[in-house]
């Protein structure tokens, strides 16, 4: 049937209604496109916001991901190592690693003899170098009393002005590298001794206070482990609160103070939930300060609402009728749940789960107050051992006064993105993949 | 079926288990020294430690960086492994603290004083150095100044412009960035500069010994009528804002101009420009001493204490070329560096009335 005739008697009946809506038509429309209009200019303006955020960040922090190396001959003195060959790691761990690094650059400027000129020389080279040197010869052994060339860490302060943030114009006594070492580095350049490589160490080591040996590894590591801990821990007791409430729960007052309070959660300031990790697991259960478990635990507390919340919302969303087929053919209650309910639900809940985990990522509010707002080094083996997370350290070298921190920052920002991009992806992902509409 | 139910079973089951038993994970014993305290003194100590941790056997200490006054609280509240063994500190620790430390049985605390902190009022290398003294500061940062008529009474502080308080200074209009009161470098430049400054009127000290917190509220009030800008804890954040802002002076610790001196100089206050020189000297007067304090029930407990004692107050970190002053801490005189040294060689008590 059509609106044709009606349309008809009705103009028929009141024939200035139509009129009316013909002269307002051309308002309408363009009331229609201003609104439009606004919605495309709050997106634009987002996406602006959105853009400009990634243009800083990238534009201060590409470069951090490739690191200025030297190239230079090192002489591994069996002398000086281990003099009298006994080849015992704790001898050669304890040799003077940086004098190999030091002789090897005194070598490629023999005319510096003077202290202080060889003081500046030797600050063309990272501390890192004598570790590094360290490390390779306490894994191989054999390396003593060889010659090898390799490329070894400059200085921050070189790093940074082979990468361009350091103006050569300004006076020499504002700037922190001194005249004679930006010519001994051209010179480095001219002899191809001095390469821009990738930054494995940006990704493999802990927290230094030598911007060039300072690495998001252990952040990395510190925040695995809690998310471990917040996953293992927050999806079960998620799920198994949300199918509760949802299937078993009587219907009562008690149950709607439940519900209103796990809103409530939900919306509470994490700092709060930091605090209540301090009282209850680390004051009360004696658990270590600045361990992931902690912080895992206390993320657990963050999330769980927001996972009971979605959860549930994905109970719901299956239909009543496959509840009641199952329950016809004879399933138990608890069968049809977890035949039927819980799988057609799973992609819901691990949907939620994922955007919650997503959230714990970028969370440091709660950890300052169980200690995890710390300098570490080491990067940390177990769940019980003292470490940082990726924002933590984020935050921590945002307030570093050396130069070189602000690249490393925003490349440290780069990850957490890039991990949170990964996260927010995966969530649409399996949503697409696995929703079913009824 | 994405999951099996047996699954999710276990999944719960796992959970309870762990949930049940983290209790038990306890900490039996550390390995390593667990320092927290003042984000001032954090990155020299942690300089200290990463050399420690990368020269010893031992494990690099941990720090964190809680502010000296949450720091202390920690440190305070008993002995044990689950109580931190050093406390870093950019203020000396209060009687308060100390009576708070015995009555949870921290009883004998060693003081090192590991040099000096100077707070500079920096602007862009593109303006010209303003050259100021205290008295001008308090002036220009003051909520209430003395009447500008002379008379001995307080007034809302009228100056906007530098020019206003003293002619001699640029006709710029005030805008000072600063850190938020719990800021510890905002605590020291307030009593080192603005309470100098404001002690300069006579009938204002003359206050001091009547009524000690009408002194304090008249010489440490900050104005709030937007010339003060609070600029968070990030001094990092500070230098920058100078960089756009060629009208604005900032307020931050020495090591970050040492750090940005290609972007940004210190203003000279009373005459004295803040080198490393005039600092450690004392002539440039908006310096304060930082300070560690250790707890002696530790010290042979915690695998480490001692030897990490021995390379903070050694001269190749501490002394007059040692790497932290390479960092912008301010070594102590030679005399009071022999005095730290043998102190701490000898584990002395702190004692308050000695200062």
């Amino acid at each position: 049937m059509s609106d044709q005739p009606d349309m008809n008697e009705f103009s028929a009946r009141s024939p200035d209604t139509l009129e009316r809506v013909r002269v307002g038509l051309a308002a309408r429309y363009r009331r229609e496109r201003r609104f439009r209009m606004y919605g495309l200019m709050s997106t634009c303006l987002g996406l602006l916001f959105v853009l400009f955020l990634f243009v800083s960040i990238i534009s201060n922090g590409y470069t951090a991901f490739w690191q200025t190396q030297v190239r230079l001959e090192i002489d591994f003195d069996a002398q000086l190592i281990d003099p009298d060959g006994t080849g015992d790691a704790k001898i050669i761990g304890s040799a003077n690693f940086d004098k190999l690094v030091r002789t090897a650059v005194g070598q490629l400027f023999p005319e510096v003899t003077d202290r202080r000129g060889r003081r500046s020389l030797n600050r063309l080279m990272s501390a890192g170098a004598g570790f590094e040197l360290r490390e390779m010869t306490l894994a191989d052994p054999a390396l003593i009393g060889t010659r090898q060339t390799l490329w070894l860490p400059a200085d921050d302060e070189v790093d940074m002005l082979i990468k361009g943030y350091i103006d050569r114009d300004v006076p020499e006594g504002s700037r922190r590298i001194k005249d004679q070492q930006i010519l001994w580095v051209d010179a480095l350049i001219a002899d191809e001794r001095i390469e821009r490589q990738f930054n494995t160490d940006f990704f493999r080591l802990g927290d230094s206070r030598e911007p060039e040996l300072a690495g998001i590894g252990g952040a990395i590591k510190g925040s695995f482990f809690m998310l471990v801990v917040t996953i293992a821990l927050s999806f079960p007791l998620g799920v198994a609160a949300a199918v509760y409430l949802e299937e078993f729960a009587p219907k009562n007052r008690w149950v709607d103070v439940l519900e209103v309070n796990i809103n409530n959660l939900a919306a509470v300031p994490s700092i709060v939930f930091g605090l209540l990790g301090l009282a209850v697991f680390i004051n009360f259960f004696g658990l270590p300060r600045s361990a992931p478990l902690v912080g895992g635990l206390v993320l657990t507390l963050m999330t769980l609402p927001t996972i009971i919340i979605a959860s549930r919302a994905a109970i719901k969303s299956v239909p009543p009728s496959v509840r009641q087929a199952a329950l016809g053919v004879g399933a138990s209650q608890m069968q049809t749940v977890f035949h039927h309910v819980i799988p057609l639900a799973m992609p819901g809940m691990l949907t939620g789960a994922i955007i919650g985990m997503a959230r714990a990522l970028g969370e440091s509010a709660p950890l300052l107050m169980i200690g995890m707002i710390a300098f570490i080094v080491e990067v940390p083996g177990t769940p019980l051992e003292p470490s940082t997370a990726l924002p933590v350290q984020i935050y921590l070298w945002a307030d570093s006064p050396e130069r070189a921190f602000v690249e490393r920052t925003s490349a440290a920002i780069m990850v957490l993105l890039a991990f949170l991009l990964v996260m927010n992806g995966a969530a649409i992902w399996m949503r697409k993949r696995f929703e079913r509409r009824w | 079926m994405l999951f099996k139910p047996s699954f999710v079973k276990l999944l719960v089951v796992a959970a309870g288990i762990s949930l049940v038993s983290a209790p038990s994970f306890g900490q039996a014993a550390r390995n390593y020294i667990s320092i927290v305290g003042s984000s001032t003194v954090y990155p020299f100590a942690t300089v200290v430690a990463e050399q420690f941790g990368r020269t010893s056997d031992f494990r690099t200490p941990k720090i964190e960086s809680t502010g000296s006054g949450g720091g202390l609280k920690l440190f305070c509240s008993g002995v044990g492994v689950d109580h931190p063994d050093i406390a870093n500190s950019s203020r000396r620790i209060k009687s308060s603290e100390v009576e708070k430390c015995n009555s949870n049985g921290v009883t004998e605390i060693v003081e090192v004083k590991i040099g000096y902190d100077g707070i500079v009022l920096a602007n862009s290398s593109d303006a010209k150095v303003l050259s100021v003294s205290l008295k001008d500061i308090f002036l220009a940062l003051a909520k209430d100044v003395p009447d500008p008529s002379g008379a001995e009474k307080l007034v809302p502080n009228p100056y906007q412009k530098w020019s206003d308080i003293n002619p001699v200074l640029p006709a710029t209009v005030i805008e000072v960035l600063g850190p938020p009161p719990t800021s510890g470098t905002r605590d020291a430049f307030v009593e080192l500069a603005m309470e100098g400054g404001c002690k300069q009127f006579a009938w204002i000290k003359a206050i001091k010994a009547k009524d000690k917190s009408r002194f304090k509220a008249i010489c440490h009030g900050v104005r709030e009528d937007g010339r003060y800008v609070e600029a968070g804890e990030n001094d990092n954040l500070i230098v920058q804002k100078l960089r756009a802002n060629t009208d604005a002076l900032g307020i931050f610790g020495f090591s970050f101009l040492d750090q940005n001196a290609d972007v940004v100089q210190g203003s000279r206050i009373g005459g004295s420009a803040p080198t490393f020189e005039a600092i450690a000297s004392g002539e440039y007067a908006v310096s304060r001493p930082l300070y560690f304090y250790v707890k002696k029930a530790h010290v042979d407990a915690i695998p480490g204490v001692r030897d990490y004692l021995a390379e903070f107050t050694s001269e190749r970190a501490m002394g007059e070329e040692g790497y932290l002053s390479d960092r912008g801490l301010i070594p102590l005189p030679a005399d009071e560096y022999e005095a730290v040294v043998s102190s701490v060689r000898d584990l002395q008590n702190l004692s308050l009335a000695a200062n």
